[in-house]
């Protein structure tokens, strides 16, 4: 596969704050790119510096093999970019900035930009001083999607979008993965990301922290695993992989890492298992994974890779389950 | 009940009375203002403190011989001295004290009146425009609070500033500059600045915009400013009566120290606040009593270009100004005539004229005009200039940015639609000056005169323009110092002439260059080498703007 977007070893500085710290990214034609982090984790660096809108102090950045920096104008005819924050002009109507953000880019499809009004539900009539910040970015992804850009930045684009109109936005980007474009989605919405992505990149500091599928990294954490066994289990905690076992009458739950899986549930059909639920990491789990160590210093109890964050969190998503 | 809410009840915040109190938290709120000020309010009180004392020193080096007083009221007496100044009632007797009173306050007038209105659209319309007003009224704050508070901390700016010149003043010892005149100059300059307080308190109900706000109140400023210099080159004086400039003006301070003309600025002050506080209830926050409309559901040909877009967001101000440049020449057109009448008997003037190169008397007058209306003009480029620089902070740069646009064509759509719209101004200006001149002093030759003598100046502009783009390009976060020179180009091309500033203070603003038409000839280097400067500091400024980065929020 071909790359659509290849970054190495990215430095930015503002000041005394290292935005980017040696980030490193690679987006495959094609794919839905999840780029993870909190705030001020350096995504919204990293899509401005892909932009051409920063300059980058060190490193290396290719958009679909050109340099954002000297070639930003050509490059900005082939992609589409939904700002984090969307900011209108006061005396202009959405429509007009929809058709003015379209017609720089270089032409705009007009069917599917009224298609994409309707099924965003806009009023593209109103000012833009009169939207609301779910309106202003609704204004953004239409303006983004209706072009033909074959590359897609989007940084956090539902940030102020109501769950209808969360399902419509991923329909879309459904369709635009069909159509064979390629798209970067910064966010720290996981759910949103777990849907839609192929990949992700979990951004920490400005570097980058792990990366690959969901299915790869999940193999790099623990499942948890509860049953219901005949007679009670014992002798789990020997197995290695294995943590945190907690047993209640004939009941039993651990996490275990991914390569012991199967060990783990070979043990416990010695025991004549009644009913068995595993719950796979969620993006949640990956994040806190590596993110464990600033909650603690905050004062929560959750992380420090030793297992009690997973479970901790593992419980609470018990609850939605049931 | 009492019981019930008194156990559920939240820590009240200080000073905040009842429910149903519309004025609830101003207290809160004015001290609020004080600390958000506390830097730009003591400067902006002592700049024009400072400016004031400095001036009164002045004349004592300057004039210290009556003769040269003599001098000076020989000057003032003509219809330009009168319409730069103020009526000629202080002539009579001209001491330093009635010399400050006629030169300075008209002058001081307008930057009070600045001072207040900012501060007025600053702590009403920009907060509700931000959303910073309603996150403030959902706590205990009474509707009229934030229009209250600000008011009041417009009128203790004014006090303050009142206190400073009657006391600092009094305490120079300078002959005629006595502790009771002072005190009545300090108080004339409040009673303005509150003046334009309250006018700017109904500004900032009509539009949703802080922009639009301040624009209007700053108009209201520019024709009170006109009226009174019609009405004092006038031959009765009756347009000064229609403005509150012209109001404090007629205390005859330090030669009548009548205080009555205060009470009017007083009582139209009361008046005015207690519009805007009327006004504010018919309408919802955030909004303005103009309702915003419904556009266009598509844009039109020309927005999708780069220079129809700029001109799109220019085009309200482009238009205020236009009408507003129009009607200055207009007015001072009008007074032309009357400057040849008033001035044609006396023969000292006439030979004098005859020796700087056989000018009118109309012609000389016109070229002092001409620097007044080319300031204004400088003052509406800047803006435009720096609107890149508005766009970038705000955030709506980016998504620009982000498509096929490059950002020399993005800036340079800007400044294309600056300098155009700037010749464009002066046009209507000369255009508004030509006709009335020509009318009012019965020469027709003159029309075509005044309409080029408006034009000469446009390289002048742009090399502001110039200006502006090098600090945005290489220095984003000091690009309001461009305000530079329409500042010094005021000071220079206004009080110079009263001060005598000395040649090469003239030479460091771009319109010292420009030939003063039609008083004297015409000379083509100066305006093709301004234009050569222009163009250098526009290309200086595109590169630095190549070259860094965008700033983002």
């Amino acid at each position: 596969m071909t790359q659509a977007i290849t970054v190495s070893g990215l430095h930015k500085s503002f000041g005394k704050t290292h935005a980017l710290d040696g980030l490193d990214l690679n987006v495959e034609t094609g794919e839905v790119h999840g780029f993870l982090g909190p705030n001020g984790a350096g995504k919204s660096t990293t899509i401005r510096v892909l932009l051409g809108l920063l300059r980058a102090d060190a490193g290396t950045a290719q958009l679909l093999g050109r340099d954002p920096w000297a070639d930003a104008v050509e490059l900005h005819r082939h992609l589409a970019y939904v700002p984090g924050d969307v900011e209108l002009w006061p005396n202009l109507t959405g429509g007009e900035a929809i058709d003015l953000l379209s017609r720089l880019r270089g032409g705009v499809n007009r069917q599917r930009r009224d298609e994409l009004i309707e099924r965003f539900d806009l009023d593209p009539t109103k000012k833009g001083r009169a939207y609301s910040k779910g309106n202003r970015q609704k204004v953004a992804i239409v303006a983004a999607l209706a072009s033909d850009a074959e590359l897609l930045l989007l940084d956090e684009p539902t940030a102020g979008l109501d769950p209808l109109m969360e399902v419509v936005f991923q329909d879309v980007i459904f369709e635009a993965k069909a159509a064979g474009k390629t798209v970067l989605l910064s966010s720290h919405i996981l759910a949103q990301v777990e849907k839609l992505a192929d990949r992700v990149s979990i951004i920490r500091l400005g570097k980058i922290v792990q990366s690959g599928t969901l299915g790869e990294m999940r193999h790099l954490t623990r499942t948890t695993i509860e049953a219901e066994t005949e007679t009670p289990a014992t002798g789990l905690e020997e197995l290695p992989g294995i943590h945190d076992v907690r047993t209640d009458e004939g009941r039993v739950r651990f996490a275990v890492d991914g390569g012991r899986l199967d060990g783990a549930v070979r043990k416990l059909t010695e025991f004549g298992i009644r009913s068995l639920i595993s719950h796979p990491p969620t993006l949640e789990e990956l994040m806190l994974r590596h993110y464990g160590d600033e909650l603690s210093a905050n004062g929560h109890s959750n992380g420090n890779d030793d297992g009690s964050g997973i479970g901790k969190s593992t419980a609470a998503s018990d609850g939605a389950v049931r | 009940m009492t019981t019930a809410t008194a156990t559920t009840q939240a820590p009240a915040p200080a000073g905040a009375a009842a429910g149903g109190n519309t004025l609830a938290g101003t207290r809160t709120l004015i001290r609020f203002n004080l600390r958000r000020d506390r830097v730009r309010l003591p400067v902006w009180i002592l700049a024009l403190f400072l400016g004031t004392l400095a001036t009164a020193g002045n004349y004592k080096e300057l004039y210290a011989d009556p003769k040269d007083r003599a001098g000076v009221v020989e000057t003032m007496d003509s219809p330009a001295g009168l319409a730069m100044s103020g009526p000629r009632h202080y002539l009579d007797d001209y001491n330093f004290g009635s010399m400050l009173g006629h030169q300075m306050l008209g002058f001081m007038a307008v930057l009070v009146g600045l001072m207040s209105v900012l501060i007025i659209t600053r702590h009403t319309r920009t907060e509700e425009e931000t959303n910073r007003a309603e996150l403030v009224r959902s706590t205990v704050v009474g509707r009229h609070a934030h229009l209250a508070a600000a008011l009041c901390v417009a009128v203790l700016a004014n006090l303050v500033l009142a206190l400073l010149l009657a006391f600092g003043l009094s305490g120079m010892g300078i002959d005629g500059i006595d502790l009771s005149g002072s005190l009545l100059y300090g108080f004339d300059h409040a009673a303005v600045g509150i003046v334009f307080a309250a006018v700017a308190a109904i500004t900032a109900q009509i539009t949703a915009h802080s922009r639009g706000a301040s624009g209007m109140a700053l108009a209201v400023i520019g024709v009170a400013y006109v009226l009174r210099a019609a009405g004092d080159v006038g031959s009765n004086g009756a347009l000064s009566w229609l403005s509150p400039i012209g109001w404090v003006q007629r205390t005859y301070v330090y030669v009548d120290n009548r205080w009555w003309p205060l009470l009017l600025c007083l009582a139209l002050a009361v008046l005015c606040a207690a519009a805007g506080f009327v006004l504010s209830t018919r309408r919802d926050v955030g909004a303005g009593l103009r309702a915003t409309r419904l556009g266009r559901p598509v844009a039109s040909d020309a927005l999708g270009r780069p220079f129809g877009f700029a001109l799109r967001l220019h085009r309200g101000m482009l238009i205020g100004f236009g009408a507003g440049l129009f009607l200055m020449g207009v007015m001072y057109g009008s007074i032309l005539g009357d400057a040849e009448d008033m001035l044609q008997d006396i023969d000292e003037i006439q030979e004098a004229l005859q020796e700087i190169g056989g000018a009118t008397i109309a012609e000389s007058f016109a070229s002092m005009v001409m620097v007044i209306i080319t300031v204004v003009a400088v003052v509406y480029v800047v803006m435009a200039a720096l609107r890149p620089r508005a766009e970038e902070t705000s955030g709506r740069a980016e998504p620009l940015l982000a498509t096929g646009l490059s950002r020399t064509r993005w800036v340079g759509s800007h400044l294309a639609v600056a300098m155009t719209g700037g010749t464009v101004l002066l046009l209507l200006a000369g255009l508004g000056f030509g006709i009335s001149g020509a009318a009012s002093t019965g020469d027709s030759g003159l029309f075509l005169k005044l309409v080029g003598a408006a034009l000469a100046y446009a390289p002048a502009l742009w090399v502001t323009v110039g200006v502006a783009v090098v600090f945005f390009g290489w220095f984003p976060r000091a690009s309001a110092a461009a305000w530079i020179v329409p500042v010094y180009a005021f000071v220079v091309g206004y009080l110079g002439q009263i001060l005598q500033f000395p040649d090469w203070m003239n030479n460091l603003s771009p319109l010292g260059h420009v030939p003063q038409l039609p008083a004297a000839d015409l000379s083509w280097t100066p305006l093709v080498l301004l234009t050569l400067i222009a163009a250098a500091l526009v290309w200086l400024g595109l590169e630095g703007f190549r070259r860094r980065d965008l700033e983002t929020n």
